[in-house]
């Protein structure tokens, strides 16, 4: 049917690129969903502090970073459909064999949080001169609740691929089916992964809360709404650090009892290991593949204490694992990208730890008030603002490259997932399309929001005449 | 009534709604160029569907959603056969959302606000019509049927889904979208701008008329059911009678009866369907139905189950959000200054 097109396209791989589409799509994606996450309920408090104290600075920092939050949430919704639709799209066969599992938490975000958020959030922004106070202040709270429920919902999707439960084979139909919907909701790498997510995205809403404050009190401007935004900032990031690290620690006690193969590959550990050999390395100078290692800096004790919480546990090695794993599952590499997993692991941890080094360093130096400071500090706490978001990507990056080489963990390989309808062209198509397109939103989002941190607080015209649209496009 | 059945039924009420709610914002998206005369007429034309249209968007990612949970199959075999035209709605509705919501702030980067809103301007109109159009040829074609090997694969390119009666079908939702956007705008907005929707819509609304009687009438002929018959008339006299109420000048009836007139076009659609779901051409065995293409029974309980608690209170709330915003846009309400 593609006669005419040469044969080095044909060639192309459906798969390889569908990959690259998937990664592509779900990391652009993923750069604004935190954000979404975390300045809702940043936004909300705010406004309930200027509700209940009428204090109009609170209100100027409500409106200054609900804009903020808005600008970023039109982008998560646009790029979410195409998460959607892609599983169809191009993972057809994926969709055909776990549909009837994987296919009920996507629904119910839909009817039970989906629709929750974009109605409650075209209230909260159009809303303002139309209900009353109280009952405005409720619909950002109500949008609080759509954001988060459907950040369960899509976790408990995903942490069905990473750890399948609550299913049963049908061989007739050669098809997983949902046998127990209280397991796939109450997965154990749901529990742990969306606290995790959720106390990372309050590190990254509150370092551009940081950001903008530092922008202002650098340039000394609306210095008294901007030194409570900056204070505000550091300590949801701080908060939010510690939150991490203690969500962090459940996920990989988590993850070494449902993917072993994935903390074996965090650690590029070959041999199983306990006691003080089951060391982690903090930086490692050799082989990316951590095959010859020429010189490390490690810590005994450390990978057996994550792994289990004792100081004796065993780590079981990528090579034990492959060897079980040709037993249970046939022939073939069980192994994930080692490179990717090691260094991944590694910088999510340290972007982490240096977001909320930054945060504590920021709370001792402004504390009593303290703002007169060199333009360099206000400078550092300015650019600190990507470290929690690369370090949440990185760790999606390690989480999803991690699980391979399966879609789903032990159930379905990624080779066999892809729709075999679709050839390499017509993805090269949507590869293109999907580049071009997110990459030129991608510029004028940045500009857009840089634009509106760096206009800083408005002043507030009490409007009497709720006919004018507050906010008008 | 068997639990598949009951989901044919909210699949197609899903994609109903979505039409009935997203086809306006279309319709007020193609508008733009004819009735937006100069940059106050088009923010009034935007700030009509303003505070929906993010909401009214969603009725499509659920309704995707819940065709996954409840036709895994169904779902897999269209959205992988469909690929590029689903490729091009959403590069669409992405230009379109990011559009509306971009449009207005040009001014804070110091872009040339003329050409920046013409570009955002130029992007809702094409991320209205085209969707406005596929959306048509992609059910049109699933009615007909497409050629499916024995694996539920579709084995057809784009070009096997341009046939005569897949474009009529998307000449009809374009057109019927558009009169449906018109109509909306004579019911939200007040002044001149009313007037003239009210004409546009008399014109759109004949066209529409004409294609929708001979895509009507085709499917029917094809797919004979008594009740696709009634569904079929009550499209066609509602539309009619949708027409004649604009031109009277009673919009609000004119607009609940061009709501009638897609609950009924769309539904006699999943009428000729039943019980298939995805009809193949190239065999009528490998075609697949509301019984091989369905969710086990345990899912579709437990779905069924989220779905009846549900829809009656999204449609409360979502309601509830059209009467917060029930008030009529116009020249008068767009501040001095604004952007």
């Amino acid at each position: 049917m593609h006669s005419a097109i040469p044969a080095v396209l044909t060639e192309l791989s459906a798969l390889d690129l569908s990959r690259w589409q998937f990664g592509l799509t779900t990391v652009y994606h993923f750069l604004f969903v935190p954000l979404t996450i975390g300045m809702v309920v940043l936004v909300a408090i705010l406004q309930t502090v200027w509700v209940r104290t009428n204090d109009e600075k609170f209100l100027k920092l409500t409106k200054l970073f609900g804009k903020i939050f808005l600008i970023n949430f039109a982008m998560g919704v646009v790029t979410g459909i195409v998460q959607e639709f892609q599983f169809g799209m191009n993972w057809s066969d994926y969709s055909r064999f776990v549909g009837d599992v994987f296919g009920a938490p996507l629904a119910m975000e839909g009817l039970l949080a989906f629709f929750f958020e974009a109605t409650f959030i075209g209230l909260w922004i159009f809303g303002w001169d139309r209900l009353p106070k109280k009952v405005h202040l409720a619909t950002i709270w109500m949008t609080v609740l759509g954001v988060w429920l459907s950040a369960y919902f899509i976790l408990a999707a995903n942490a069905f691929m990473q750890n399948p439960v609550g299913y049963q084979i049908n061989e007739v139909k050669n098809r997983a089916e949902l046998v127990d919907i209280g397991a796939v909701l109450t997965n154990i790498v749901a529990m742990n992964q969306f606290p995790h997510t959720v106390t990372a995205s309050f590190m990254f809403a509150g370092a551009v809360i940081v950001a903008v404050g530092a922008y202002h009190l650098k340039r000394k401007q609306f210095v008294e709404p901007m030194r409570t935004a900056t204070r505000f900032g550091l300590w949801t990031v701080l908060l939010g650090g510690i939150g991490t690290v203690i969500t962090g620690d459940g996920l990989g006690l988590a993850m070494v009892q449902t993917q072993p193969m994935k903390m074996a590959a965090a650690e590029a550990l070959y041999n199983t290991a306990s006691g003080a050999d089951a060391s982690f390395s903090i930086f490692t100078l050799g082989t990316p593949d951590g095959v010859s290692e020429l010189f490390s800096v490690r810590i005994p004790y450390l990978l057996s204490f994550l792994s289990t919480h004792t100081l004796n546990g065993t780590v079981e090695g990528l090579n034990n694992l492959q060897a079980q794993y040709v037993q249970l599952y046939g022939p073939g590499n069980y192994m994930p990208v080692l490179w990717i997993t090691y260094w991944a692991f590694r910088w999510m941890i340290g972007l982490g730890m240096l977001s909320a080094l930054v945060a504590v360093t920021g709370l001792l130096i402004t504390r009593k008030w303290k703002y007169n400071l060199p333009n360099w500090v206000w400078n550092v706490a300015i650019w600190a603002v990507p470290l929690p978001l690369l370090g949440i990507s990185v760790g999606w990056m390690f989480t999803e490259m991690g699980r391979q080489p399966w879609i789903v963990f032990k159930l379905m390989k990624t080779a066999n997932a892809v729709s075999p309808g679709i050839n390499g062209v017509d993805v090269l198509i949507s590869l293109i399309v999907f580049t071009l397109i997110y990459g030129v939103l991608a510029v004028v989002e940045f500009k857009l929001l840089v634009a509106a941190a760096q206009k800083g607080v408005e002043e507030q015209a009490v409007s009497e005449d709720s006919d004018k649209m507050a906010v008008a496009y | 009534m068997q639990l598949n059945e009951i989901w044919f039924l909210i699949v197609g009420f899903l994609f109903i709604g979505y039409f009935v709610l997203d086809g306006f914002d279309f319709g007020v998206g193609m508008a733009l160029p004819f009735l937006g005369k100069d940059d106050t007429d088009r923010r009034v034309l935007i700030n009509a569907i303003g505070p929906v249209w993010d909401l009214n968007e969603t009725w499509v990612i659920v309704a995707g959603a819940s065709l996954f949970a409840a036709f895994p199959e169904w779902y897999a075999s269209l959205f992988s056969g469909f690929y590029l035209p689903l490729l091009l709605i959403l590069a669409a509705l992405i230009m379109r959302g990011v559009a509306f919501e971009y449009r207005g702030k040009g001014h804070t980067i110091g872009a040339d606000e003329k050409k920046w809103k013409s570009r955002f301007d130029l992007m809702i109109v094409v991320g209205s019509a085209l969707p406005a159009l596929l959306w048509g040829v992609a059910f049109a074609n699933i009615v007909q049927g497409v050629p499916l090997n024995k694996e539920h694969v579709y084995t057809g390119t784009l070009f096997t889904l341009l046939n005569p009666y897949g474009l009529l079908g998307g000449l009809v939702t374009l057109t019927l979208f558009f009169t449906h956007g018109l109509i909306f705008i004579t019911l939200k907005t007040d002044g001149d701008i009313k007037d003239r929707a009210r004409a546009l819509a008399t014109k759109v609304g004949v066209i529409t008329t004409v294609l929708a009687a001979v895509f009507l009438v085709w499917t029917l002929i094809a797919h004979f059911s008594v009740l696709g018959f009634i569904l079929t008339a009550l499209a066609a006299l509602s539309l009619i009678a949708a027409l004649l109420a604009n031109h009277l000048k009673r919009e609000g009836i004119s607009f609940s009866l061009l709501v009638v007139t897609i609950i009924t076009a769309v539904g006699s659609l999943f009428a000729a369907l039943f019980p298939n779901v995805f009809p193949s051409s190239t065999n009528p065995a490998f075609s697949l139905t509301i019984d091989n293409a369905s969710s086990s029974e345990y899912t579709l309980t437990v779905m069924t189950w989220v779905a009846v608690v549900m829809i009656p209170l999204v449609l409360i709330y979502q309601g509830w959000t059209y009467w917060v915003f029930r008030k009529r846009v116009s020249r008068k309400s767009i501040p001095a200054g604004s952007h």
